[in-house]
């Protein structure tokens, strides 16, 4: 099994320094490049090592932050392994470069992006969200993203786009939990138009200021922040605008407790758990979740006149 | 065992098991004590304490057939033991899930268990462990005479409630309960297996 690297707390560069090394060597291999050396330069072509310059965002919550090791040592991904700290564990050494995301279906422009020139010009913004899970836990994450609306707009759906639908990377050999039929594999998740077309609705490649950790969903995952977590897929490889409603990975696993919506509804329960409240992680008292988790201001609207009982 | 040798072993052997019995519990200590358990504590203090009670309830059952394969007598002198760490190890279970998890929250304890099949069936497991354990005692073997047997059959029961328990209450990956469940079939399959034409039916169990 893979055994990640221990690292002690002396060898960590500071950030900074990391930076100010990092501007050296890039001004040494272009004046390198400037000497027409035609040699491949021994710097690898990492598709994603900072994020640049961030932009704060006025959708974010001003609620306290998650711990960043509670963030990133508790979570559900189970192409990871199924126990909550397994993904930290297990994804460190997932390969996310090179990567490319497939924006298809009915959309005027579709296009095989590689990472880099998906996130080239893009001004990434952070947006510290609610984060709840259909477990009955919460978090506040400071994701850094951008909005799901910009690549949308480019790839320019017809009229015929109702729903967008997303896809994990289905390769048992870089997810292990992929060779267990656990759910069914690739992972995949869906929304309608109008939801994934909501300011609010982000694809994240960062968290905390930095680049998004592989168990987190990296290099490039889903937030919707008024639905349950699960919506929110991860390392997302195709996203494919469609005329039906697609089928989903976990409403596929039990039609019964996990419904396309998923909307946060402290009124409407799991039927093996209650959704009336969630414990926030680090506190001991469980607190009330709210209508759509807090956001009812922001995206009530979208379900106006629908009966989120049976649209659960 | 005979011997000098023997009769030491035999006068440590008990209070042996019963420390290492507590040991799950003094692990779990340990790891909330230092922060090793994961950033959601009170999830792992239920699983962990309701998973050692299904392992001492499957330790109880084992004490029977391996009395009979070994031929010694030692494995039901820690039977009551084993069964009465089951019996602990469900209390905490429960404590945990009634104290920590739902501080005492009345309304929502009872609506889950009316509502939640998997947290009525935890409870009806718990509360059958319940008359086993008040009877444990050699002056309870005795009062009650041929009914203890019959009232401890439900020693049978009790692992086959969890079980349901444990898988009804995992999401997808029911890789776990489902070996519990193997287990369970094996240990009561052999119980069955005696009553068959072909198995001998020496003693009782």
């Amino acid at each position: 099994m893979y055994q990640p690297p221990q690292v002690r707390p002396s060898e960590i560069t500071p950030e900074g320094v990391w930076q100010q090394r990092r501007r050296i060597m890039q001004a040494g291999a272009l004046t390198l490049a400037g000497g027409a050396l035609s040699l491949a330069l021994p710097w690898p072509a990492r598709a994603l090592t900072t994020l640049g310059r961030i932009r704060p965002s006025p959708l974010s919550t001003r609620e306290e932050t998650t711990p960043w090791k509670a963030v990133t040592h508790y979570n559900n991904y189970y192409e990871f392994g199924t126990d909550k700290e397994d993904p930290a564990e297990q994804a460190a050494g997932f390969q996310t470069d090179p990567w490319s995301l497939r924006v298809d279906g009915a959309v005027h422009h579709p296009r095989t992006w590689a990472l880099e020139d998906l996130l080239r010009g893009q001004t990434l913004e952070e947006r510290i969200y609610r984060l709840r899970c259909v477990e009955g836990w919460s978090m506040v994450i400071p994701w850094i993203g951008f909005p799901l609306a910009d690549l949308l707009r480019q790839a320019d759906p017809t009229g015929k786009a109702k729903y967008v639908a997303f896809e994990t990377l289905y390769d048992p050999k870089r997810m292990p939990g992929q060779r267990w039929p656990i759910l069914k594999w690739p992972y995949r998740e869906g929304l309608r138009l109008d939801e994934a077309m909501h300011p609010l609705t982000i694809l994240a490649v960062g968290l905390y200021g930095k680049v998004l950790p592989n168990q987190n969903g990296a290099p490039i995952r889903l937030v919707v922040p008024w639905k349950y977590g699960f919506k929110s897929i991860k390392a997302i490889v195709r996203i494919r605008l469609v005329e039906e409603q697609p089928p989903t990975t976990w409403s596929l696993a039990a039609p019964r407790e996990y419904g396309f919506y998923a909307n946060v509804n402290p009124e409407v329960d799991h039927p093996r758990w209650s959704q009336r409240r969630e414990r926030r992680i680090g506190e001991f008292f469980k607190r009330k979740t709210l209508m759509f988790n807090g956001y009812a201001e922001q995206v009530a609207g979208l379900y106006r006149g629908m009966d989120l009982k049976k649209y659960f | 065992m005979a011997g000098p040798a023997g009769i030491t072993a035999r006068r440590w052997f008990k209070p042996l098991v019963f420390f290492t019995a507590l040991l799950p519990l003094a692990w779990l200590l340990a790891d909330g004590l230092t922060n090793h358990l994961s950033a959601n504590p009170i999830d792992d203090i239920t699983d962990r304490t309701g998973i050692w009670a299904l392992r001492f309830l499957l330790l109880s059952l084992l004490a029977t057939p391996l009395r009979r394969w070994t031929g010694r007598p030692w494995p039901l002198r820690l039977r009551r033991m084993l069964g009465l760490f089951a019996f602990f190890y469900a209390c905490l279970h429960l404590l945990t899930w009634l104290v920590l998890d739902q501080f005492f929250n009345w309304t929502e304890i009872l609506s889950d268990i009316a509502k939640r099949p998997f947290i009525t069936l935890g409870l009806l497991a718990f509360l059958a462990l319940v008359p086993l354990a008040a009877t444990s005692t050699r002056a309870a073997v005795k009062r009650l005479g041929p009914q203890w047997r019959q009232l401890h059959r439900l020693a049978y029961l009790v692992p086959v409630l969890v079980v349901i328990h444990f898988w009804w209450s995992v999401k997808a990956d029911i890789r776990e309960p489902l070996l519990y469940a193997m287990l369970v079939a094996l240990l009561l399959a052999v119980r069955l297996l005696r009553y068959a034409p072909m198995g001998a039916s020496r003693s009782s169990s």
